[in-house]
């Protein structure tokens, strides 16, 4: 209960910034926006193995590198609190740390959740079949990855903060190719045997299979569940290793 | 300390205290063994240069960084086995800005009260309060990096009251301010504790701020607490005042510095070509019998000093090294 509180707290403080300046969430739609009108036509005869539009195919993968791309680099904004006393404040009140971060991942969260029901509003006229509760589903999973790879973040940007362009190296470093594996942009099935190994064993492929499964309507099936199992144990682990380097670092 | 029974008014007691970090292969011992304990009510300076293990010690004692091996206890919890319990009985003002920096001014106050646990009601009472008890009406809505230095300042100092805390504690609160805005800053704090009666840990490298705030000194270098009184008495034993005594006649020079060292305590004396130099303690109080000492000798007295002693006096006769030194100011 009082954990809830704490997050609610720690969410409204992030949040009340983004409302002011909420035009930026608009701004953050152009990326998505233009994969799906100059990338997605281009897959036509792409073998993603199924017959429905390609957008079937491709808005889920995207949602989850929309969200990947975001949260790893959300550390940043810690770096700047980090730095100038504002994090150590709220460190020095009874606040729970987990839940310190967990507003904060979900303050990043919030406005990328906007964004992909944006974008899968888009897209269903253009022939994105909807099945509203599966993809609510999906929607859930995403939260709950995004919270652990924020919470990874911020571990990284409390351990990196005297540098900042560590920070930005590390992270996009360990972003990219977590993407290109994941059969984001093509489906791995087209790829060269060592590529195709490489992407089974990068559990972003698991969560990307699940949100596809779950658009095109599936629930109780083998892929959800391994989906569903990477997003949980990222938001652990993320948890887990953001509250204690908060509670092992010399900030 | 433990071990030794401790009046039961103190709020901040430290016993052993140390915190090393390692850098580069390298082990740093920041604070050394402190043993110190501050009453409920005092307000006291914890004064030395910079990197002389203040920040480390209050960071421990404000639960923020866990001590390398001894005990401390804060509002009568301990800061390692009850971080949460002091956190609610502390207000800290750490060296940068508390504020962050896309936030409001009000914003910031209410979240604060909400992080201790107050009411959505009392946090939104408490903050407009507090902004008018530091004068940062008309601020409410501002965003934290558009206001000054002092008042960014004052905003941290009401974020560390918000909920009213029996200790406060003060990093360095008046680094980088002005004169001006230093003054104001204090005036408001004194007012504080004036009408709550809290206990105020400040640390400090101005020697004129600790020396005019606080009621008691403790002064720290390479991790060791070296001195720990008043600042008069730290006066009066580690420095002393200096008289000096402007004589006529370049001929009399040597006849007054004779009366001038019979003077109880006194030392250091000094011969200038027409002038005598010498510490005593209680200056203010012998110079004029100094005086009249020597014009019963018939030693005419063209002019006569006290200057009352520094800090830096102190520490310079503790250390021999000046605290100004590291201080660009």
């Amino acid at each position: 209960m009082r954990f809830a509180s704490d997050v609610l707290i720690s969410f409204r403080r992030e949040i009340a910034p983004t409302l002011r300046s909420w035009y930026y969430v608009l701004f953050g739609l152009v990326q998505p926006l233009l994969y799906l009108g100059l990338f997605v036509p281009m897959l036509h005869d792409v073998p993603t193995g199924t017959a429905a539009s390609p957008l079937q195919w491709f808005v889920p993968g995207m949602v989850v590198m929309l969200i990947l791309f975001t949260t790893v680099t959300c550390g940043w904004s810690l770096t700047e609190e980090l730095l100038s006393g504002a994090f150590e404040r709220l460190l020095a009140t009874p606040m729970s740390r987990p839940a310190i971060l967990v507003g904060r991942a979900l303050k990043e969260l919030a406005p990328l959740l906007v964004q992909a029901v944006i974008v899968i509003g888009v897209a269903v006229p253009f022939g994105l079949a909807l099945h509203v509760v599966p993809v609510l589903v999906g929607l859930v999973l995403l939260l709950a990855f995004g919270i652990g790879v924020a919470a990874l973040s911020y571990a990284l940007a409390i351990a990196t903060r005297r540098d900042g362009s560590l920070f930005y190296m590390v992270t996009h470093s360990v972003a990219l190719p977590l993407m290109l594996l994941g059969g984001v942009l093509l489906p791995m099935d087209m790829a060269p045997r060592w590529l195709y190994l490489a992407s089974r064993a990068n559990p972003l492929t698991y969560l990307v299979e699940a949100e596809r499964a779950l658009f095109a309507g599936e629930l109780a099936t083998v892929a959800v569940g391994y989906g569903a199992a990477v997003a949980g144990a990222v938001a652990v682990v993320g948890l887990w290793t953001g509250a204690r380097t908060i509670r092992k670092a010399s900030l | 300390m433990y071990g030794v029974p401790s009046s039961d008014a103190a709020v901040i007691q430290v016993d052993a205290l140390t915190r090393t970090f390692e850098v580069k292969a390298e082990t740093v011992e920041a604070v050394r063994g402190l043993s110190f304990e501050v009453q409920a009510g005092e307000l006291v300076a914890f004064l030395g240069p910079n990197g002389a293990g203040k920040s480390t010690t209050v960071r421990m004692l404000t639960t923020l960084l866990p001590p390398s091996s001894g005990r401390a206890r804060v509002g009568g919890h301990d800061v390692v086995r009850e971080p949460e319990q002091v956190r609610q009985r502390i207000g800290y003002v750490g060296q940068g800005t508390g504020a962050g920096p896309f936030h409001t001014v009000r914003d910031e106050l209410v979240t604060q009260g909400l992080a201790q646990r107050m009411s959505k009601a009392a946090a939104l009472r408490r903050a407009d309060e507090l902004i008018e008890m530091l004068e940062l009406d008309g601020l409410a809505k501002r965003l934290a990096s558009t206001l000054s230095g002092g008042q960014r300042r004052r905003l941290d100092v009401a974020l560390g009251l918000v909920h009213a805390p029996p200790v406060l504690f003060l990093d360095e609160p008046s680094t980088g301010l002005d004169p001006h805005s230093r003054a104001n800053l204090w005036e408001h704090i004194l007012a504080l504790r004036r009408a709550t009666g809290m206990t105020i840990f400040l640390t400090t490298h101005y020697l004129e701020e600790a020396d005019a705030m606080a009621e008691r000194v403790m002064i720290i270098d390479h991790g060791v607490l070296i001195a720990n009184d008043t600042p008069e008495r730290l006066k009066s034993e580690h420095a002393g005042d200096r008289i000096r005594i402007e004589v006529a006649d370049a001929d009399s020079v040597g006849r007054a510095a004779e009366v001038a060292e019979q003077l109880p305590s006194a030392r250091a004396l000094e011969r200038g070509e027409r002038s005598v130099a010498i510490t005593v303690r209680e200056g203010n109080r012998l110079l004029p019998e100094l005086i009249q000492a020597l014009q019963r000798n018939a030693i005419e007295v063209a002019g006569a000093s006290v200057r009352r002693p520094t800090l830096d006096d102190v520490f310079l006769d503790l250390t021999g090294r000046s605290l100004r030194e590291g201080v660009a100011a």
